[in-house]
């Protein structure tokens, strides 16, 4: 019985290609070279033949595992050659000239880069390929005449590098993201701002009276032309975002700015067109300097990373159609009622379904999150998710994709909703006070001067308003939640952006999903302790665990390596203890010690291993005990670790789409205060989740799936959980690298920490501000004075923000 | 007092310059990756008889 490989590293070879450890007894050679697998051979002598094989000198190893491709058909990509689909894969076509964007997530290493921008030696065909390694997008010049789309896709594949197509890709194209409006509107700001500053130092630095008159409306009024653009263009986004902010009846933090601006702006134009002072423009332009500064600060974001999937990025682009034994492969939205698809091992059902005929044997962890496969029969209906496991299977489509149950599910409103609704951020809290009590000191000051007269008045009034306009709260929150993105960023939790940072210090409930959060995916580490099993014994323990349900079953079953099955009598499943059946007539018995035992105490005390939590399933076969399955692992490291931080301060609750097999063993990791779910379905989380949050709690949904999809959307927080970042997780607000996820609960401290520098960030800035609005008070504030006390305030605030995020952030260990 | 004109109307036009050749750069997508040119710079020519 062959259930834990282990390898000796030392003695294995490693693969020229890509690294992994050779199977010495396959012996797969080509040259002095050695492989683990054909497939990587293969694409060794792809290269080799074309003098290509500088690719493996740039980096060690550097190619991509061809192990885990599964042996595809050759009509696999023959859905590539439908028009349709290659008028929407390709962004651009004239003939001559084709041009198609892919994501290759294997894009690791230099020499990706080098090979497959050396496309073009394998295949004259191909004109250019540019990868962008960020991103891991290829974009593909291609001559149609020469090679087709489907070829493109071909090559891409032999040499190792699969693209990404998913049905979202056919629908919305890959887009290369980028902000260039925020570019040129920071390279206007610059430029004036620099030239204004230049034309201003005159009247800094000129002893009072001295400058000659002519130049000063001179320079006044150059400074006017080239503050112009500034306001109207480059803080055009203020603009926007204000009015928006009035339409729903709501002050936001950019009303006062823009208010300050536009009576510096109005009353600068004044002074230098009737030729009574020099303005303010320089203070103007240097304060929409810097805000756009921060905007690129905060704009960080994870090119590669994607936030925004849905069940679409999931599903396959095409599939395999049956049609009187003749296979064909055609995209998934051509399907009709009625058309009979044949679906392999490991492959997605993407529409409602009735079995036709195969041993179907469904895994709907995609969808529900319950890991153990439900055996089908000819002519029930499989629903659109499901994944087969086993040989393959022919289904006849009864709905359409995007009639299906899945996809209804995805309808739902939560998945409409859109993620600045359900956010009112403290900035925009303030700046709505703010606004208020500006206003009202502002008219204060106008009454106050009124009396000695109109002109003093109109100056103490605008004065207010400009010294007031509150560019360094508008700063504090770029700067400190853009700096905490990185800071989170740099230790592999990832934000989708700055506002999710300021969600995550208002949480006070976390949901755990269990199956792939808190429990580990793929393979958990089983050995067997006791008697060496025989062949039948083996047969007989697959045989009897594949009636059974429980979590612990299936990950028993998936361990023993033998594909024969007997048949089952009289199986019985005592909750809670253990499975017994009748087999080829042996009894034989899978369960708690007590229960495997026969209720006789010999087993007692070796329920566990001393102050570990894996869990142990006793078998006995006719009565005599064999040994236990001990099964370690299946939680994540740093489980313990994590709730014991978490639990005396947030309320935790587990949603699991498992049966309750392992509830003794969650209830220990969470104390009596959690509360634990077993048999959730997407909706009954996404439910739970809505009731907490009507209850006036702020949550934190951890989940990994897209059964969780629903709840990490509907929270206030969605984290998803990822083994690799570049792979699949569902739609979210940040991703998690599950490496990191025993450092959970410092994250959330840290979001914490964040909020209250930002507090005192806030409270620096407004003594900046009391400080000005008495001097404004007062009537005159000079050009001077302003120049210095705007930027002052501004550089303090950034200065503060970035320096105590990045200290405390150290002193945490972040 | 006109020769400064003259001056200042000539910096705004060299940094106007400078300016037109910022908005060319973002436009050409010179911004788009910062990552993958700079390690491209640093493959080598190939020699086409290489082995």
């Amino acid at each position: 019985m062959q259930i834990s490989e282990v390898v000796n590293l030392k003695e294995g070879t490693l693969c020229y290609h890509c690294g992994d450890v050779c199977n010495k007894s396959l012996d797969i050679r080509s040259g002095d070279k050695v492989f683990c697998c054909t497939g990587c051979k293969t694409v060794y002598e792809i290269l080799h033949e074309n003098n290509l094989c500088k690719y493996y000198d740039l980096d060690k190893s550097p190619g991509i595992s061809q192990k885990k491709l599964e042996s595809a058909a050759s009509s696999r990509y023959s859905y590539l050659d439908d028009p349709k689909i290659v008028t929407q894969l390709t962004s651009y076509n004239d003939g001559k000239i084709s041009v198609c964007n892919f994501v290759l997530p294997q894009v690791h290493c230099s020499s990706c880069i080098w090979l497959i921008e050396k496309l073009y030696k394998l295949n004259s065909g191909i004109i250019q390929s540019e990868v962008n390694f960020v991103q891991k997008t290829v974009n593909i010049k291609f001559n149609p005449k020469e090679i087709t789309l489907r070829q493109v896709v071909e090559l891409l594949v032999a040499v190792g590098y699969e693209p990404q197509i998913s049905l979202s890709d056919i629908e919305n194209q890959v887009k290369f993201r980028s902000n260039k409006s925020l570019y040129y509107k920071i390279g206007v700001a610059g430029f004036c701002f620099g030239n204004i500053m230049l034309l201003s130092f005159p009247e800094y630095l000129a002893p009072v009276g001295s400058l000659e008159h002519s130049f000063k409306q001179f320079f006044g009024l150059l400074n006017l032309v080239l503050g112009a653009p500034v306001l109207f263009y480059s803080a055009g986004d203020y603009f926007k975002s204000a009015w928006s902010g009035i339409k729903q009846k709501s002050i936001n933090i950019d009303f006062p700015i823009v208010l300050g601006l536009v009576v510096l702006f109005i009353r600068s134009s004044f002074e230098i067109i009737t030729n009574t002072g020099v303005g303010f423009i320089d203070s103007m332009t240097g304060l929409i300097f810097f805000l756009l500064l921060g905007k690129i600060f905060q704009s960080k974001t994870y090119d590669a990373l994607n936030f925004e999937r849905n069940y679409k990025s999931y599903f396959p682009v095409s599939v395999t159609l049956s049609r009187s034994g003749n296979e064909t492969s055609i995209p998934v939205s051509n399907l009709k009622n009625g058309d009979r698809i044949l679906i392999r091992n490991n492959e997605l059902i993407p529409a409602d379904a009735i079995l036709f005929n195969g041993n179907a044997n469904i895994d709907y962890s995609f969808v529900t999150g319950e890991s153990i496969p439900v055996p089908k029969v000819a002519g029930e209906i499989i629903y659109a998710g499901g994944r087969q496991r086993g040989s393959a299977i022919e289904l006849e489509v009864i709905r359409t994709v995007s009639q299906s149950y899945l996809t209804q599910l995805w309808n739902k409103d939560a998945f409409i909703k859109k993620d600045e609704d359900k956010f009112n951020s403290l900035v925009n809290v303030i700046g709505k006070y703010f606004t208020i009590v500006i206003l009202f000191i502002a008219a204060a000051a106008f009454m106050y001067w009124y009396p000695v007269s109109l002109r003093t008045a109109i100056n103490a009034f605008t004065a207010v308003l400009i010294i007031a306009c509150p560019c360094g709260i508008a700063l504090t929150n770029p700067f400190a939640l853009g700096n905490a993105v990185r800071i989170l960023g740099r230790n592999k939790f990832y934000a989708k952006n700055a506002s999710v940072v300021e969600r995550i210090s208002k949480i006070d409930t976390i949901v755990f999903d269990k199956t792939g959060t808190i429990t580990k995916t793929g393979d958990a580490d089983i050995t067997f302790n006791g008697n060496v099993l025989s062949t039948t014994e083996q047969k007989l323990i697959k045989s009897l665990v594949r009636n059974s349900t429980h979590p612990l079953s299936g990950r028993i079953y998936d361990a023993i390596e033998t594909d024969e099955l007997l048949e089952v009598t009289s199986f019985t499943e005592h909750s809670g203890k253990g499975i017994e059946a009748l087999i080829d007539g042996n009894t034989i018995k899978l369960g708690s010690a007590l229960f495997a035992a026969d209720n006789n105490k010999i087993l007692l005390g070796k329920e566990r291993s001393p102050g570990k939590l894996d869990s142990r399933i006793f078998l006995s076969i006719n009565g005599s005990i064999k040994g236990f399955f001990a099964i370690n692992n299946i939680y994540r490291k740093g489980l313990e670790e994590i709730t014991a931080g978490l639990k005396n301060k947030y309320k935790l609750v587990v949603l699991s789409g498992d049966n309750e097999g392992e509830k003794e063993n969650i209830e220990r990791y969470f104390n009596y205060k959690s509360t634990i779910y077993f048999n959730q379905s997407p909706n009954d989380k996404l439910e739970y989740v809505k009731e907490l949050q009507s209850a006036g709690n702020k949550v934190m949904m951890i989940g990994d799936g897209l059964n969780d999809a629903g709840a990490l959307k509907q929270s206030d927080v969605g984290v998803a959980i990822s083994e690799d970042i570049t792979n699949f997780s569902p739609a979210c607000d940040a991703i998690l690298d599950a490496s990191e996820f025993s450092r959970l609960d410092k994250f959330i401290g840290f979001s914490k920490t964040t909020k209250k520098i930002i507090i005192t960030s806030f409270i620096i800035s407004m003594v900046y501000n009391i400080i000005g609005v008495s001097l404004a008070f007062q009537s005159e504030i000079s050009p001077l004075l302003a120049a210095i006390l705007m930027p002052a305030s501004s550089i303090t605030v950034v200065l503060f923000t970035v320096l105590s995020t990045n200290l405390l952030a150290r002193k945490r260990g972040l | 007092m006109s020769v400064i004109v003259i001056l200042v109307f000539f910096s705004v036009l060299v940094a106007g310059g400078f300016l037109i050749a910022f908005i060319w750069a973002v436009k050409s997508g010179q911004y788009d990756d910062r990552y993958t040119p700079s390690v491209r710079i640093l493959f080598d020519d190939e020699s086409e008889n290489e082995k």
